[in-house]
This record gives C-alpha cells, structure tokens and sequence, in this order.
C-alpha cells in the first residue's frame, strides 16, 4: 500500500509537471494567458498529492468528491480518465466536457467527480450529493474539498450545518496551503485550527499538521468509515504545501523566504527518503515509477494534441438537455 | 363525486401547484421537497399545503435559513439522479444564493459537455401589490432569463400552474418556476377571481415554452405574464364591443414562444406589453426586439410598454400603485396603440 501511495504521488506529480511545460510552451514570444495549446488560468497541485491520494485510498467506485478550482490531483486519484481529463484541459471534443468547461470545471459522472471554480461552492453539493445516497439506500459517501481560503464563505458554514443537522455521509475536507492567492491564513482566519470551527456544528474534527499522506490516509478511513456505517459527517484539515504559484505564471514575491522553506515540505522525496529508510522502495524501482507515470501522461497528451478541437457551432449546443 | 364535478372542480393556484407536486411525486420516488416552511406550513404561499402530512419529513424537508446550502445541496442530489423541487421563499432573496443558481444550477450541463443533467425545480414567489416594499416584492424574472441554461416558468392560472409545475419537474433541466402571490388565490390577500379557476384532477401537464392566446382579438396584441395576465384579460373583456384585444399570456419566458408574438401581431400591427418586472433590459424589450428582428413593418403603430418603472418597490400603497401596472394603465395603453 505504501509503495501505492508513492506511484500515485509521483504520478500526479509527473502530470501537474507535463501540465506546466506544456501550458508555457508557447506562450512566447510575449506571455500571453490566452495563447498557446492550453489557454486560460492554470492552477497545479504539486505539493498537495499527499492529500488526494490519502483521502482517495478510502473510496470506492459511486463515491462522489467535489473539488475546487485546483483539482487535478483530486480528479486523478478519484479514477477520473487521464485522457478524456487531458482533451479537456486542451480544449478538444474528446475532452470531459467536450471542451466546453476547461481545467475549472471537469465533471465524470462515471466517477461522481466534479469541481467549480468558485472557492467553498461545492460543499453545499456534496451535501446533495450525500442526501441522494442516503435516499436511494446505497452506502457511498460524498466528500467536498476546498482550500483554506474557503473557510471564511458562507457556503462553508451553510454546507457544516446542513450535513450535520441531518446526519449525512459527507467528508469535508480543507486542504490548508497556507495562502489564498497572495494572503496568509494567517491574514485571513482568526483561528489557527479550523477543527475547532468544525466542532461547533457538532461534527466530529481533526487537524492533520504533516502533510504526511499516510496520516492522511488513516483519518479519512475513519471518516469514511464513520459515514458509511450512518455516524454523519466528519471535518478534515491537512497543512499541506502550495509548491508552486496560485496560478501559472504568479511571480510569488509575496512569499519571500517561505517559499524556500516550503519547498523543503516537499512531500514525495520526504515520503521516497521514509520508503528507502524502511527498505520499501530503492533507486531503481523509484526509477521504474517515474517511467511508468511519464509513459502514461505523455500518452495522456500525445491523445490530447491529436484531437480534433470543437465546430465553433458546438458552442450552441448543450445549454439545456 | 360524478365525473362532471370532478371536470368542473375549482381551485386556487396554490392547491393546483402542491397537487401537481403531490401527483409527481406519487408518480416517481426521486421527487423531493426542500425549503424554508415548506413541512408543517405547507409553504408562506400554500404551494406545499398538504404534502407533509401524505409525504412526511423524509420528502418533505424543511430547512434552516440557509439557502446557498439548501439549493446547493438540491443541485447536488440533483446530479445523483434525484428530482428535487426546491422552495426560494421570494424570489428578492437570490441575492444571497445566486452563485449556487447561475453558476452552477445553470452551468453544469454545458460545461459538462451535456454527461451531467441538473433536474430541478426551484420555485419561488414573485410580485407585490401588497406594500411587503422593495425588498420582498420583486418579480425579477428577466433577470434569470437573461442568463443561459435556465428555464422560466411564470404560470397565470390555476389551470396552467398544475400542468406547467408538472412538466417543469419532469424536465431534465433546472427550471424557475416564479408564481406571483397574487395569482395564488390566497385567503389573506386580495385577489382576482382568476385566481381560482377550474383544473382537472388528473394528472396532464401543459408544455414549457409555449404561449397561449387567452383572449382572442383582432385590434391589438396584449402580451403579458403572470399577475399581469388577469389584468389584461378583465380590460380586454370591458373592452369587448369597442376594441377587440388578443391577449397573449406567454406562461414562460424560457424558452420565449416568439412564434406566437410574431403570429399575433401579424395578425393585428399593434402590441401593448404588460410587465411587472422592470421596464429597461427586460422581457418588455425583448418582445419588441422580437419584432423588429424579424419585420419591424408589421407594426402599424408605436409599441406601448406598461412596465415597472424603473425604481425600487415602494411602500406606501400610494406609491406602490403608481409604479404597478394597473387596468386603468393597461386600457390607456391600448387607447394609445389604437389611435397610433
């Protein structure tokens, strides 16, 4: 399981890196944000594999997860189709949403994922989400994921409140990357613990401080655990680490030397130097998993540069079913 | 009870909604109820009435104030496969949920590419005519129109509220579904006899997009929706023998039945719209635009708009009345097309 948990990372992080190298290609010879093969925002998760391949461990196929406007890692370790995941992300018919939504907004009803661009929105979702389960007597779980960032809208508090007033199996998660853009939590919450908020609508809730995916792993089986067996909802909070900037091409002046320390919390070759030490995982089988995740995610492209880009008079269709 | 008194049965607009919910929900297991005093209450304008007590608090849930939470959470079990009708006690409260509507009731099918369906009924009262002021009188309704991927429903009459509430719940797509108090046919507010008409007992649904001619004509086209609409009819029929008015009751605004403006103003080359919403950028404009998108020459005179003016709703039911369109607007209106 814990060589498991280190192909995922490193597969997540080898996509998030092809992402990047291909979204600043050819954006030259002025970086323009609307140019290139992959136009628009780009937001990448490296450094916070550890939270998506730990909480992702514990679902099983009809489990639903909402994500934020950073979602890959969320989106591939949920099962979501790497290629049809990729053709979105470039704009193409073969994409998730024929490319109609973009790296925002990737929907796979097949795998129950969805995400918004609109920071703490889709929690009130995955209470649907969860309230449909138990309606229809199955036992899967919803889980929303946000960012730190989210925890001072009201979709936040309204989603708590709802799921713990009727009991619902939903797991909301907050991925703690210490910054919502360019403002420190610190600048922003006046807690240092949002358990502790959590806890005030009854909803039983834990801190993770390491961004350590096997301590991940263990408190979302818990809750996972919790909600299926009809126990309600649960509340996780992971410190994990933003590596890179909130958005491709963020200059990140504002962090300073914290950057540097934050780079130092990188969690694959703390989690690879855990995995040697235990004599787990060795050079050459390290090696071995980097080959197989740059295989598959080149692929993944390979698959989205050679599809066809949408009719422009595709943009008429789909407004209503 | 014979077939014949069950033909000719007469109810309010609200017993005509909560029994088309009820039937639905009869009919398919996926269909809930969710909203702020929609249980026990049976909703502050009766379109719930009766349906916790056959239902009970498993389908019929009552909410806490929270409505980012509650439509959220009805667009998430939606997505399930679910069918959620959702209550938004007054439409002027969009203000704090409109992100969970537009951004993501309305959205979700295209940018999905059309793989996730959101089949969901939000429904909402709409209106004034009562002094509740600027802040519960609204109607708005152009207001979600005039955004992509929602379906506006804006029902007139007991008779068209049950089959378009049907029809709206079995649709595949979010639907607004905006009943004005007045046409509720409320037992503590004034109201038009039009608010209690005949309406079958069985289950039939009327189609989302299509107008109705209430009343033929043959001088001048009368459009208008909701409340409005039995204003319009009560001028037409003091109008019989002097001028004959057609009035078009368009029952949704989404999809927009142009054909059917088109149709009747061919026929008479003079249109007066009646309209509680705000007269500039809304549903008044775009019926014009209607027109002269098309064949401006088939207007033989100025068109006459009887919209809200263009200001906050007013307390005092002085000021109130001045702004609403009444009968006396309606008639002057038509007077004026005829002349033209």
């Amino acid at each position: 399981m814990r060589l498991g948990f280190y192909s995922e990372m490193v597969r997540i992080r080898t996509y998030e890196e092809a992402i990047r190298r291909d979204y600043h290609a050819d954006k030259t010879p002025a970086w323009d944000i609307g140019a290139g093969l992959i136009p628009g925002e780009m937001h990448l998760a490296a450094g916070q594999e550890p939270v998506a391949v730990g909480l992702c461990a514990n679902l099983v196929q009809g489990d639903a997860l909402t994500g934020p406007h950073r979602p890959h890692h969320l989106a591939l370790a949920k099962g979501v189709d790497m290629k049809a995941m990729t053709a979105e992300i470039f704009g193409r018919t073969t994409g998730l949403g024929k490319g109609k939504g973009g790296h925002m907004h990737l929907f796979d009803p097949s795998q129950h994922f969805s995400c918004s661009g609109i920071i703490a929105e889709g929690y009130p979702v995955a209470v649907g989400q969860a309230l449909a389960f138990r309606r229809r007597g199955t036992d899967n779980i919803a889980v929303a994921v946000a960012g730190e960032g989210a925890v001072n809208q009201g979709a936040f508090h309204e989603a708590l409140n709802l799921a713990s007033l009727w009991n619902l199996p939903v797991i909301f998660v907050i991925e703690d990357n210490d910054w919502a853009i360019s403002v420190h939590r610190d600048s922003s919450t006046p807690v240092k613990d949002n358990a502790e908020r959590a806890a005030s609508y009854g909803i039983p809730s834990k801190r993770i401080e390491g961004n350590d995916v096997e301590a991940i792993y263990e408190a979302s089986k818990q809750a996972v655990e919790r909600a299926r067996a009809g126990g309600g909802p649960s509340f996780l909070e992971v410190h994990t680490v933003r590596l890179w900037g909130h958005f491709e091409g963020d200059a990140q002046a504002y962090r300073g030397d914290e950057l540097t320390e934050a780079e130092s919390r990188d969690p694959i070759p703390l989690y690879a130097t855990k995995l040697e030490n235990a004599g787990i995982l060795d050079e050459a089988t390290a090696a071995a998993i980097k080959q197989t995740a740059v295989d598959e995610v080149e692929e993944a492209i390979a698959f989205a540069k050679a599809s066809p880009e949408p009719a422009p008079s595709d943009a008429y269709l789909h407004v209503f079913a | 009870m014979t077939a014949t008194e069950t033909e000719t049965r007469r109810i309010t607009t609200a017993k005509a909604i909560s029994e088309a919910i009820a039937q639905e929900m009869r009919a398919n297991p996926d269909v809930f109820v969710m909203g702020e005093d929609v249980g026990t209450y049976g909703g502050i304008f009766g379109s719930t009435g009766g349906l916790y007590d056959e239902f009970g608090s498993e389908r019929i849930l009552d909410t806490p104030i929270s409505e980012t939470g509650f439509i959220g959470a009805g667009i998430g079990a939606a997505v399930e496969g679910l069918r959620p009708v959702v209550e938004l006690m007054f439409v002027d409260f969009f203000g704090v949920c409109m992100d969970q509507i537009y951004n993501h009731m309305a959205k979700i099918h295209y940018e999905s590419g059309g793989n996730v369906k959101v089949p969901m009924v939000l429904m909402m009262a709409v209106g004034g005519g009562y002094s509740d002021a600027a802040q519960h009188s609204q109607c708005l309704w152009a207001t979600f129109a005039h955004m992509p991927g929602l379906k506006v429903v804006v029902p007139s009459n007991p008779y068209d509220a049950k089959g378009l509430m049907a029809s709206a719940i079995q649709d595949d797509n979010p639907v607004l579904f905006m009943f004005h108090k007045g046409v509720m046919g409320l037992p503590w507010m004034a109201k038009n006899p039009r608010s209690i008409g005949d309406v079958p007992e069985e289950r039939y649904t009327v189609p989302i997009g299509k107008a109705n001619v209430a009343h033929e004509g043959s001088d001048v086209t009368v459009v208008s929706v909701s409340m409005s609409v039995q204003h319009c009819l009560d001028v037409a029929e003091a109008l019989e023998g002097t001028t004959s008015v057609e009035v078009l009751d368009l029952r949704t605004i989404v999809p927009l039945d142009r054909e059917a403006i088109l149709k009747s103003v061919g026929k008479t080359g003079r249109l007066v719209i009646v309209d509680e919403d705000y007269k500039s950028f809304g549903l008044s404009g775009e019926v014009v635009a209607t027109i002269t998108d098309t064949d401006p020459r088939l207007l033989k005179a100025p068109v006459q708009r009887v919209a809200y003016p263009d200001v906050p709703v007013p307390y005092s039911r002085v000021l109130e009345y001045e702004a609403l369109p009444t009968r006396d607007k309606i008639q002057k209106a038509i007077e004026t097309v005829m002349k033209g």
